[in-house]
């Protein structure tokens, strides 16, 4: 069932979902994960979803606009933190994909090293770049209209959400 | 003469896995230096498992990487069976074997048709690509999606999942695979051929090339072309235990880069480590239906070129694809229990294949079977030197090109190496050499 799906200028050109997808301190199993689904999903998702900003598999992205962010991974810095806002200020819908976005964990890891030894060790790397004193969860950061929790992220709960938003976007039906 | 300086900055390569840059220094028409810089923070995992009991620690280690999870999990299981001197079953080893194939399958095929392909086609991605199924692309793209789906389906039936797998355990498989799923797999991995053979001819006939003589380090199993046992073989013929790989390494402590680097200390300034390595030093071990059906595409080897990377992996993966129909075909699969035993006090390394290159971890256990101290050195971290100096080689030849083409060259050239930023900055080492 296809609904009409014309842009309010009236061009024949169908309303897509805008959305980017980003990745901070994790080992990006999610990003994985949705190139597996896109084995399946591709051909249809292009009539409906626009990836405006998918470092992981382009190289023109663009921030603005965005209808739903979604992103993956822990906070590790100050920049990590201002890159998150950045993204919030230009998503209007902001989705935490994955364990380490939502709980941070295992990225926070290093939140829990206490020994004076080990903090000695690590020093010079946090000194030499920007770590900020702990790693948080994105929420900790900006605010999360959405979860998908598990590590890889939960399939049916990442396509229900999609699902969510393309209703809510008022785009067309998909699988 | 006016000194003139210009410095080429990309923020972020694209289409690799994980976050890293470029800077380039041009002075007086010559290549001054060059940083590719791995950008992702570290999470010290081999701080964070000191503590843990050993039998958690794969599992947790598994997400040091998600693409090549399945390789990590696997360093980590053997490094800890050898600190405890514990052998596990011929099963084990060949349906540790039969998983890896399927990891080799989908993160090759992922790097090669979904991060490559769109430079051989000339589009930015795989979004850009033809709709029309007569187009040279789509079929690619749409032959990429079946082999993916291959080998996702093979680590799901071995190991439980292809990312962060459940089963695989210390001393062998927490539940053997159901044997009624292997004839089908055996079907769609023959029915599949055809198309990897599509795509090796797509590799071997683009013509970007960037020819550098480099050192290539892989593991070698005179017996067969091996992800998961064997010595470290060079180019220039020397052999080291996979227990003496550690000692012949020279660590490499970069400082605008989140990840170390690493120098063989026997003959090459620079090495690489990967599948254009496996394939110049261990191409005669290859399957041999592999060997007579990619014949014409072997003849690219042993190569120089990094671009022969991409080719390389389009040929492991028809071995995989081979490989995996002989262990499912041949395989009879006993209800058999993991091996356990009580836990001693060892140190254990486990030396392996990462789809990326060879892949250490090494793990010291106390008496209470307690991690005491753990190491891991990556792939993409020991590549980063031959990198920089592919880079400078590459910026110093085309400097007359235009600031467009060099970038998207320069991103070029670091895609075909398959790099892991994920991998590289999860570790802490301090007896570096400064540079």
């Amino acid at each position: 069932m296809e609904r009409s799906l014309q842009r309010a200028s009236g061009d024949d050109q169908r309303k897509r979902l805008v959305v980017g997808w980003f990745s901070f301190t994790c080992c990006e199993d999610s990003t994985i994960l949705l190139t597996e689904l896109l084995n399946d999903h591709l051909d249809e998702w292009k009539k409906v979803v626009e990836f405006r900003h998918m470092k992981a598999l382009k190289t023109r992205n663009s921030l603005s606009g965005l209808d739903v962010a979604f992103v993956e991974g822990a906070i590790s810095s100050d920049s990590q933190a201002e890159e998150a806002r950045r993204i919030r200020e230009n998503a209007k819908y902001v989705v935490a994909i994955g364990a380490c976005a939502c709980t941070g964990k295992p990225s926070t890891s290093r939140n829990q090293f206490v020994s004076e030894q080990l903090n000695e060790r690590i020093q010079w790397y946090l000194s030499h770049f920007d770590y900020g004193p702990e790693v948080r969860t994105l929420d900790d950061v900006v605010q999360v209209d959405d979860m998908v929790r598990g590590c890889p992220m939960k399939v049916p709960s990442f396509l229900q959400t999609l699902e969510k938003y393309l209703r809510l976007f008022d785009v067309g039906q998909h699988a | 003469m006016v000194n003139m300086r210009k410095d080429i900055m990309i923020e972020n390569i694209t289409k690799i896995e994980g976050n890293a840059g470029l800077k380039v220094v041009v002075e007086d028409d010559a290549v001054e230096e060059v940083q590719f810089i791995i950008r992702d923070y570290r999470r010290f995992f081999t701080t964070a498992v000191r503590g843990k009991r050993m039998v958690a620690v794969p599992s947790f280690l598994s997400r040091i990487c998600g693409t090549c999870s399945v390789a990590h999990l696997f360093a980590s299981l053997m490094a800890m069976e050898s600190s405890q001197g514990m052998e596990v079953t011929e099963q084990t080893k060949a349906l540790r074997r039969l998983a890896y194939d399927g990891l080799m399958i989908r993160d090759h095929a992922l790097h090669l048709y979904f991060f490559v392909l769109p430079d051989v086609l000339g589009v930015d991605s795989i979004f850009d690509i033809s709709d029309d199924s007569r187009d040279p692309g789509h079929t690619l793209l749409h032959d990429s999606f079946e082999i993916k789906r291959l080998g996702t389906d093979i680590s799901n039936a071995v190991a439980g999942a292809a990312i962060h797998a459940p089963l695989p355990t210390l001393g062998g498989f927490l539940r053997s695979p159901n044997p009624t799923t292997f004839p089908d797999l055996v079907a769609r991995l023959e029915a599949v051929r055809p198309q990897v053979l599509r795509g090796i001819e797509t590799f071997f006939e683009w013509d970007a090339s960037l020819v550098r003589n480099s050192d290539y380090l892989g593991l070698r199993n005179d017996a067969r072309f091996e992800f998961l046992e064997g010595d470290i073989l060079n180019s220039n013929g020397r052999r080291v235990p996979a227990s003496e790989f550690k000692d012949y390494l020279q660590y490499v402590q970069i400082p605008y880069s989140h990840a170390e680097g690493y120098r063989f200390s026997d003959t090459h300034e620079d090495y690489l480590v990967g599948a254009l390595a496996r394939i110049n030093l261990n191409r005669d071990l290859l399957h041999a239906r592999t060997q007579a059906d990619a014949a014409p595409y072997l003849s690219a080897f042993p190569s120089n070129d990094i671009y022969d990377n991409n080719l390389a992996q389009a040929i492991e993966i028809l071995h995989c694809v081979d490989d995996a129909i002989d262990t499912l075909q041949t395989i009879r699969i006993a209800d058999e229990e993991r091996v356990r035993q009580p836990p001693r006090a060892g140190t254990g390394m486990g030396v392996i294949e990462a789809p990326r290159g060879l892949l250490y971890h090494m793990a010291k256990v106390n008496g209470e079977g307690v991690v005491e101290d753990y190491d891991v050195i990556v792939p993409t971290a020991q590549n980063q030197i031959n990198i920089e100096n592919d880079l400078k080689d590459y910026f110093n030849r085309n400097l007359d090109k235009a600031e467009e083409t060099l970038r998207a060259d320069a991103e070029s050239i670091v895609r075909a190496y398959d790099p892991c930023m994920s991998c590289a900055t999860n570790f802490l080492k301090i007896d570096w050499i400064r540079r």
